[in-house]
């Protein structure tokens, strides 16, 4: 395991330390991982495939309870929180899913109501809807598929819906799993432009990003975190990347730059 | 040496066959464990802070108005087909004047009932159990709990308690349209005499009957809800666990109607003789008959 460089300067949004994670109590998929996201960058978490960077993220959100170690978020430790505090915590999340996970029984606008209604009580409907046109527009959706079933958008639609859904509560951390797995590279392009500017839109938003995709890393995160058997190879942006003289970063990045 | 060998041979089997026998039953008891707490769970919090009454609305709709065609269907002819065979069977000694009679206690207090469950378990539990299952993988569970919503209180509480409501509603229907049928069958087919079927069914049928049918089939609601949402909350792997969850929720929701139907109707037997059989029909012939052929087994 490296050194984190130096992000001390950095006030922290997520700090990790320590984390271990098993599931059967023989094989740990976090082994003993520390780190540190720094607030209000884009911090873009790689790594092959079964390295844990799933785990991680469901740790982040409080959706998996860590076998040992500890998780800062915003300052506040989640690892002893209970269900009502996580669910309150949560409220400063908004997240994007790889296939946006839209509520396939509401409309493009009802999904992004949705969390307004749930958790802004004090506001009127006419407001709600309101915001959720405006959100929906600064994610580019055209207003023309506000009203359209998730089955009737196509893939790069719904990832908007899921980004204006993600952004209707103003969240002070956006987290990503895997955006653009699985999308041509005009889509992965307009995902990865959205990202950056739905990070633009509120000063002092963290943004976590789990991704294979290492070109749309290099290009849109100010720190980069790869991961391998549970544990933190390297951390750094994206030039330590390229510069590294790990094996295994530099083969992951000379496969992801030449793709 | 080989006799000892053969034996110890057996012994291992036999080590191994009870092994798997207590390990299934551990499952067993693990499972029915987890959904009797995943069910008062869900109980509780449909009655904590943020009520959920349009979600429980809108489950009524469709387990409730959506089986109103199915059940209306199934009610009338099976109020038809069992007419049918208790006037043959009656014909032979010569009681076909207790036909009507018959069939609304058969039909209040278990026909009504079990089938209502059997068929809205089928319907409504197994939609259900799709619709939880399919949210799973597709994320949409996550999606609600990232979100700050608890998805049990979301999705899981409104159904439970729709189904419990339901389902005894649906139950009442049953009946009646099944007595519906009964009284066609008998009165403009095999012209039987109306007065008589309806004397008979007024001194025989109690309102208890109807009570203790209905009383059941919101059990049967409540559990086959529990099941299917359970089955559905947890569904693991794509679109084959849903068909998976589905089938299991289906499959084991009626199973429990029919066992819980026989337990049911004792533990009811046994209320009815701990409080003298409800003051209000305790003098009525079918009580006196009912109480003295019951008392025996039971005491």
């Amino acid at each position: 395991m490296r050194e984190q460089p130096d992000v001390s300067t950095l006030e922290a949004a997520v700090k990790i330390t320590d984390l271990m994670k098993t599931f059967d109590g023989k094989e740990f998929v976090v082994n003993g991982m520390s780190l540190t996201i720094p607030k209000g960058k884009i911090t873009v978490i790689i790594g092959y495939s079964g390295t844990g960077k799933s785990v991680l993220l469901k740790h982040i959100l409080g959706l998996f309870r860590p076998t040992s170690g500890s998780i800062e978020v915003l300052g506040q430790e989640i690892t002893d929180m209970t269900e009502q505090q996580l669910t309150k915590l949560r409220h400063k999340y908004g997240m994007l899913f790889q296939y946006a996970a839209l509520f396939d029984d509401m409309t493009a606008i009802e999904n992004v109501c949705f969390p307004l209604l749930e958790h802004r009580r004090d506001i009127k409907r006419a407001e709600v809807l309101e915001i959720a046109e405006r959100r929906l527009k600064e994610s580019g959706l055209e207003e023309k598929h506000f009203h359209k079933l998730p089955n009737e958008l196509s893939g790069g639609m719904r990832k908007r819906v899921g980004l204006a859904r993600a952004l209707a509560l103003d969240p002070e951390i956006l987290i990503y799993d895997e955006p653009t797995t699985g999308l041509d590279p005009i889509l992965t392009e307009m995902v990865d432009n959205l990202i950056v500017s739905a990070h633009n839109l509120k000063p002092g938003t963290t943004s976590i990003i789990v991704s294979h995709d290492l070109f749309a890393a290099l290009r849109i995160g100010d720190y980069l975190a790869m991961l391998d058997s549970g544990k933190l190879l390297l951390f750094g942006t994206a030039e330590d990347f390229l510069k590294t003289d790990i094996e295994l970063v530099k083969k992951f990045v000379d496969k992801g730059v030449h793709k | 040496m080989d006799l000892l060998k053969t034996r110890e041979r057996f012994n291992e089997y036999l080590d191994e066959i009870v092994v798997y026998f207590l390990k299934r039953a551990q499952r067993f008891i693990n499972e029915v464990g987890d959904i009797f707490i995943f069910g008062v769970e869900a109980v509780k919090l449909f009655f904590s802070y943020p009520f959920r009454f349009h979600e429980l609305v809108t489950h009524l709709e469709f387990a409730g108005n959506k089986s109103v065609f199915i059940i209306c269907l199934t009610g009338l002819f099976t109020g038809m087909a069992l007419s049918l065979q208790i006037y043959l069977g009656f014909k032979m000694v010569n009681a076909t004047s207790l036909v009507g009679s018959t069939v609304a206690l058969g039909i209040t207090r278990e026909l009504g009932p079990v089938l209502t469950g059997l068929i809205i378990s089928a319907r409504a539990g197994g939609a259900m159990a799709a619709r939880l299952g399919s949210m799973r993988v597709s994320e949409q569970i996550d999606a609600l709990e990232v979100m700050g919503v608890d998805p049990k209180q979301y999705l899981v509480s409104p159904r439970v308690i729709a189904c419990a409501i339901a389902t005894p509603l649906l139950c009442g229907l049953f009946d009646f349209l099944a007595i519906f049928g009964s009284y066609f069958l008998c009165i403009h087919l095999l012209e039987m005499d109306s007065a008589t079927f309806f004397d008979h069914i007024r001194q025989w049928l109690e309102p208890r009957f109807i009570f203790e049918g209905l009383f059941k089939s919101a059990v049967f609601g409540l559990v086959f809800g529990v099941i299917c949402t359970h089955r559905g909350y947890f569904t693991k792997g794509g679109a084959a666990g849903v068909g998976e969850s589905t089938n299991q929720g289906v499959v084991t929701s009626m199973v429990m109607v029919i066992i819980l139907d026989f337990f049911l109707s004792n533990l009811i037997t046994i209320f009815y003789h701990a409080f003298k059989i409800g003051k209000v029909c305790a003098n009525s012939p079918t009580s006196q008959h009912l109480r003295q052929q019951l008392r025996s087994p039971i005491s």
